[in-house]
């Protein structure tokens, strides 16, 4: 059995900061991490793998040269392969030309059970690569899941809804995205460490490499455009700061409150 | 479409770098240099004192977008009961299609509930789709895409909406790669330019850190999804009338692939967040999960919900159901009461709509109280006692003001 997961190198958007003068994004110091719902993602393909005899875990990513570090990382929580999508020709591209080059990448790779993704990535918040891959691979989805249970050629999942969930099955192959719910992602061991930093089963492809027409991917295979890009407008408007001790703060605070009415 | 430097003209004053909101130009050889990671924003060329900054466009496959008519929302009902976003974008809907003076309908799909169709037309559209089969009654992301998509190809909006909800995220992205047309997710505005019927969306970028408006200019629909709470409700008007084309989809059993073969309600109290009147938020300067409790003793006071910042739920501290902003729920409460939230812009995305918001700080500098009507710069574990003490002596200390 052949599992595929695809993976995103994604900025810790928690350390993002605004400079406070400019009012343009800090970018230096920010870290690079492996998207955390993408960790679910490798985390149950992993699970399946120590669970189940003859399972093989291969990583998919695309982004720049410096990504593979992320893959060194998935490597040495125990996936076997890992393969960045590395190119200028990918640059750019929204969500639908992403998902074609990333489902170019699963049919190069081919012979495919399973897909895990994460449900979204912390830089972009779409949630749209995943269920677009499955598309593009004319494969069922279930996205949201919170459990899941390989039945031989079926799988069975707990899929989140706001107020509860759904109990959805479906024949492989499957396309899963994972959510924070599923399980917890493991650390990754010494000997692996070890064995990612070796790279021997690191691959980096091209866009030729994979097969996929230049027309459907980077800027000019994306549908959608950033038109223009701005930091966010505050509301405008002074603020009152409230002095005192914390009990003259609380006191004034809620007269304040109560005389426009709030409480 | 890409960004270039015309290397004759560029003085390399950086100004460009300064800009940039993705990192994406270098200096080399004291000239600017485009790298990978543009996206073709344009923001260096508005800024570029010697316009030696351009955009080359290049030729398309491009369809015939004039072809394409009519606002398009998707009206999700889930047993029976249309969602709170589907009539907020019956709302919106309703807006973009008047200025485009084109109409608005409103695609319905399910089991038995003709009803939902008459409230839609009288909360704005001007047609109803209503396809009903058995299949339908509960959403599967197969039936679904299928019958939507097979719509599309024969009737040709210029626009749809989607609700952001689990399900309408499952759904848009599905149907975009059918149809090959872009899709933009949780857009928080959305404008039309009129000249050339293009939808401006407006999201969240970088972890809202950043705003983006994104254009797709050469695909139809202009497909847009937005989250519940974010845009208002329209307005139900008895008198409304509209077309209601009720039809039988093409869809089969065997082409669902994907089955549902439960639905499970959970038990769960519902963070109503979205519906709150105030709300009380805990951050990071809380320092420990037991600081939620002090929140949960306020809110409980002011007939509140607790809401919650990302890192707190990152951490563990609290239910993500608690959580707002641009990975969370988006709120506009008459009253929003920040306590030990710095303000990340990623925060202030999903609550800077509230009417009046009050920061609780140790920080003096922390941005929260760039966008705070009231400001008090203390420590929480200070201030939140006295606070709730001091609404048990309410009257008290009003009598002792006037």
């Amino acid at each position: 059995m052949k599992i595929i997961v695809c993976i995103k190198q994604v900025p810790d958007t928690n350390e993002v900061r605004i400079d406070p003068v400019k009012g343009t994004l800090i970018r230096e110091g920010v870290p690079s991490i492996i998207n955390p719902d993408d960790r679910n993602a490798l985390e149950e393909a992993l699970k399946i793998k120590d669970e189940c005899e003859g399972v093989e875990v291969v990583v998919l990513s695309m982004g720049p040269p410096q990504a593979e570090v992320a893959l060194v990382e998935a490597i040495a929580m125990g996936a076997d392969e890992a393969i960045l999508l590395s190119d200028r020709a990918f640059a750019g591209s929204d969500t639908w030309a992403t998902s074609t080059a990333l489902a170019a990448g699963i049919k190069a790779i081919g012979d495919y059970d399973i897909i895990f993704c994460g449900r979204q990535a912390i830089d972009g918040d779409t949630a749209q690569v995943g269920p677009q891959i499955a598309e593009h691979l004319g494969i069922p989805q279930i996205t949201y899941v919170k459990e899941l249970k390989l039945e031989g050629k079926k799988v069975k999942a707990k899929r989140a809804l706001e107020d509860g969930y759904f109990v959805i099955e479906a024949e492989l192959p499957v396309l899963i995205t994972a959510i924070k719910e599923l399980n917890e992602p493991r650390y990754p061991s010494i000997r692996g460490i070890y064995e990612g930093f070796k790279g021997d089963r690191i691959k980096i492809l091209s866009a030729k490499d994979i097969n996929v027409d230049e027309k459907n991917i980077g800027l000019d295979g994306s549908p959608t455009q950033v038109n223009k890009s701005f930091t966010p407008p505050g509301r405008g408007g002074e603020s009152e700061i409230i002095e005192g001790s914390p009990k003259e703060q609380a006191r004034q605070l809620i007269v304040r409150l109560k005389e426009e009415k709030l409480i | 479409m890409a960004v270039k430097v015309i290397q004759e003209k560029c003085i390399g004053c950086g100004i460009c770098i300064d800009t940039c909101p993705f990192d994406a130009i270098d200096m080399v050889d004291e000239k600017a240099v485009i790298t990978d990671k543009c996206t073709a924003c344009g923001n260096c060329i508005d800024v570029c004192p010697k316009e030696a900054i351009i955009m080359e466009e290049r030729e398309k496959d491009i369809i015939n977008i004039d072809e394409y008519k009519g606002v398009w929302v998707f009206a999700e009902q889930r047993e029976g009961k249309l969602l709170n976003v589907s009539i907020e974008l019956i709302g919106e809907g309703r807006k973009i299609a008047d200025e485009l003076d084109t109409e608005l309908t409103a695609i319905l799909l399910g089991k038995d509930v003709d009803d939902l169709s008459k409230q839609l037309i009288k909360y704005g559209a001007d047609n109803v789709l209503y396809g009903e089969s058995e299949l339908l009654q509960i959403y599967t992301t197969d039936g679904y895409t299928k019958v939507i998509c097979d719509l599309i190809k024969e009737r040709k909006p210029e626009i749809m909406l989607i609700g952001a909800t689990n399900i309408g995220r499952d759904l848009g992205p599905r149907i975009s790669a059918r149809i090959h047309t872009g899709l933009t997710a949780d857009c928080t505005r959305l404008e039309v330019d009129k000249e050339n019927r293009r939808l401006l969306q407006t999201r969240p970028a970088f972890g809202g850190n950043l705003m983006a408006t994104i254009i797709c200019p050469n695909h139809r629909p202009q497909m847009s999804t937005v989250r519940p709470g974010v845009m208002e409700k329209a307005k139900y008007d008895e008198s409304r009338l509209g077309n209601i084309e009720k039809f039988v989809p093409n869809l089969r059993e065997e082409d669902i692939k994907a089955k549902v073969l439960e639905v499970v309600k959970e038990a769960k109290a519902q963070v109503k967040l979205e519906e709150a009147n105030i709300i009380v938020s805990g951050g990071r300067g809380l320092g420990n999960p037991e600081g939620f409790k002090l929140i949960e003793e306020l809110a409980e006071k002011l007939g509140a919900v607790v809401g919650a910042s990302r890192a707190t739920v990152d951490a563990g501290w609290i239910d993500q159901s608690h959580q707002v902003g641009q990975t969370g729920k988006t709120v506009r409460p008459t009253l929003y009461i920040a306590c030990g939230i710095s303000g990340a812009i990623q925060h202030l995305a999903g609550m800077q709509e509230s009417e009046v918001i009050v920061a609780i700080n140790k920080d003096k500098n922390a941005p929260i109280f760039k966008i705070a009507d009231y400001g008090v710069v203390g420590d929480v574990y200070e201030v939140l006692p006295e606070l709730i003490e001091a609404l048990d002596n309410i009257d008290e200390i009003l009598e002792s003001v006037n």
